[in-house]
């Protein structure tokens, strides 16, 4: 009965034409998108790989290697040793706040109530605004002088009054102090995160099946140990996949510390994204910063093989 | 007694909902109040900054109106998205239906692979799509852009109508062809209408995520005239270490919401297509 089968040839009365060529049309199509890939991924991917062992710069162009000289000059850096240890260290503590936090709100979504598209378009704005124009908003909550948080903090007298308990001085300077300024960081990234989170443990807590959960109670399982016993366990992996999504995404963005502090105070908030942008573009490095950038490549590969496994593992299931 | 615990229940979903909502969308709040606020009330440190201690001003809007680039970066975000949409259909709908439907072993394989380079962080990436911006002659062009965009749109579009294709029945194309059509008419005549939705999603993101796209345009764009929306507000607004604040907030505000209103509408797919359909 078919005129063509899947392999590719076709059983026909007629000669095919051009139209009918499943095998042809298979190869036709998908060719544009691997032309693509490789030469806007694919070569820059290895070009990035070649400048990292070349003495490449904007004003010199031409590529001469020079081994590995880039990454010993790189890893004697102190900024590269701060940036390293930041971006680490803002992508786990975020997505640990995030994670804990989505599976809160997460839980809370799964009951019905009135105005549940309004509540849900405002808890997701962190993610559907383009993140540049959300830190905006976050570069003027920790303003100097005018931020809302030091207003508070002042009118219940933690702030401000000689004696009070967080210093007389009238504001906490959020992005001047190193400490906070990397705590605010961490706030942000987190701020954007939970959204994403939320969808992805709201999906994995709905593919619970509901008789369950009432055998469960039935059973005389009830709140804390039903979730402790019966839906962390069955979204297991539905969490590490949030988990994963989050790491790759404060691994790699360089908008949020940019816009926020570009490093600052002096570095202490520089992540590997922001001074492979500052070397490689703004100082035209661009060897050293190709160097700094394939940092985060074996992490990603890393993450990118969990993951792998996770969606196989979970297709199974 | 079991209603006033009910009573109390809702209560407390209501107090947990409302702290979550205000974490969510206070920024934007604020940029509301920042926008509307006269200047004298917004830098005095001793008025309520959450309320308008004057009367509420539209000289910020006026300013960002016409007196920035704003609506050229507006309109240079919209003909970006625009081609971004454009190429990435043309591209990844023939790839994701080749994908689906022809091939076997291979074709799952390479489907995989094609998302995977979605990971490919731009930070990588940006060094040396620079050096092809200056050989092309593109820096300072939207073109550069619009060429770049589709690094990230393609492998992730692909993926996602990869997913839509596979969810029609093949009966419904060798029905077709027994009705005489040839074997691409089957495609377009039959499966491309079915997959309407699939198709609408991508042009969403497409659009959606060149919108957000913030380190390719810092890296190629320096003029200010072909700004996009998510460069041009943060860079451009801020001069030195003079702020204006209020047009800033303004600008953030005004391209934030319609982005965000559409793009929520889509959300849910945008994630199942992401975490690679383990998430359903």
């Amino acid at each position: 009965m078919s005129g063509w089968q899947e392999d590719g040839t076709t059983v026909g009365l007629t000669r095919p034409g051009f139209r009918d060529q499943a095998g042809l049309l298979a190869k036709l199509m998908i060719a544009p998108a691997i032309i693509y890939i490789s030469a806007m991924i694919g070569i820059p991917f290895v070009l990035a790989i070649l400048y990292s062992l070349s003495d490449v710069t904007t004003g010199d162009p031409t590529l001469r290697l020079i081994g590995l000289q880039n990454f010993r000059e790189i890893l004697a850096d102190p900024v590269f040793r701060i940036s390293l240890k930041n971006t680490f260290f803002f992508a786990f503590v975020s997505v640990t706040l995030v994670i804990i936090l989505s599976r809160i709100l997460a839980t809370a979504l799964m009951a019905d109530f009135r105005g549940k598209w309004l509540v849900r378009f405002l808890i997701m704005l962190p993610w559907t605004a383009p993140i540049s124009l959300g830190t905006i908003g976050w570069l003027w909550m920790y303003d100097s002088i005018f931020s809302p948080i030091d207003w508070i903090l002042r009118s219940i007298g933690l702030l401000g009054t000689p004696g009070a308990l967080l210093g007389a001085q009238p504001n906490l300077y959020w992005l001047g102090e190193p400490k906070l300024a990397m705590a605010s960081v961490v706030l942000v990234h987190a701020w954007r995160l939970l959204p994403l989170a939320t969808v992805i443990q709201l999906a994995g807590l709905s593919s619970i099946p509901r008789e369950l959960l009432e055998a469960a109670e039935v059973d005389g399982a009830k709140g804390w140990r039903r979730t402790v016993e019966i839906t962390i366990p069955l979204t297991l992996p539905i969490i590490s996949i949030a988990f994963l999504f989050g790491l790759i995404f404060t691994f790699t963005d360089m908008t949020v510390v940019y816009v926020l502090t570009r490093g600052g105070p002096v570095h202490m908030t520089q992540v590997l994204s922001t001074w492979t942008f500052f070397k490689g573009i703004e100082g035209g490095d661009l060897a050293q910063g190709a160097a700094i950038s394939l940092f985060l490549f074996p992490a990603l590969a890393g993450v990118a093989a969990l993951m792998l496994r996770m969606a196989r593992r979970t297709e199974v299931v | 007694m079991a209603n006033a615990r009910k009573i109390f229940r809702r209560g407390g979903l209501y107090g947990l909902l409302s702290v979550f909502v205000l974490f969510g969308a206070f920024p934007f709040y604020w940029m509301v109040i920042a926008t509307f606020k006269r200047d004298h009330d917004l830098f005095s440190p001793a008025n309520n900054p959450f309320l308008f201690n004057e009367p509420p001003t539209l000289d910020h809007l006026r300013l960002l109106l016409f007196d920035t680039h704003f609506l050229t970066y507006l309109t240079n975000t919209f003909l970006v998205g625009l081609a971004v949409v454009i190429i990435t259909l043309a591209i990844a709908v023939p790839a994701a239906y080749s994908l689906a439907r022809w091939a076997r072993g291979w074709g799952e394989t390479l489907g995989i692979g094609i998302f995977l380079t979605y990971l490919v962080p731009p930070t990588i990436l940006f060094i040396p799509l620079s050096r092809f911006a200056s050989a092309l002659g593109l820096q300072e062009s939207l073109w550069s852009l619009i060429l770049i965009y589709p690094t990230f749109t393609i492998p992730f579009c692909t993926w996602l109508l990869m997913g839509f294709f596979k969810t029609i029945p093949r009966d419904i194309e060798e029905q077709a062809m027994i009705d005489g059509l040839s074997r691409l008419g089957a495609m377009t005549r039959v499966v491309l209408p079915l997959a309407i939705s699939g198709i609408l999603t991508i042009v969403v993101f497409a659009f959606t995520l060149s919108m957000h796209e913030f380190i390719y345009a810092l890296t190629f764009i320096s003029v200010s005239a072909k700004k996009t929306v998510s460069i041009g507000v943060p860079t451009e607004l801020v001069r030195g270490d003079v702020f204006q604040w209020g047009p800033l907030m303004a600008g953030a505000l005004l391209a934030s919401i319609p982005v965000a209103v559409v793009y929520t509408f889509f959300l849910d797919r945008f994630i199942a297509g992401f975490t690679m359909g383990a998430v359903k």
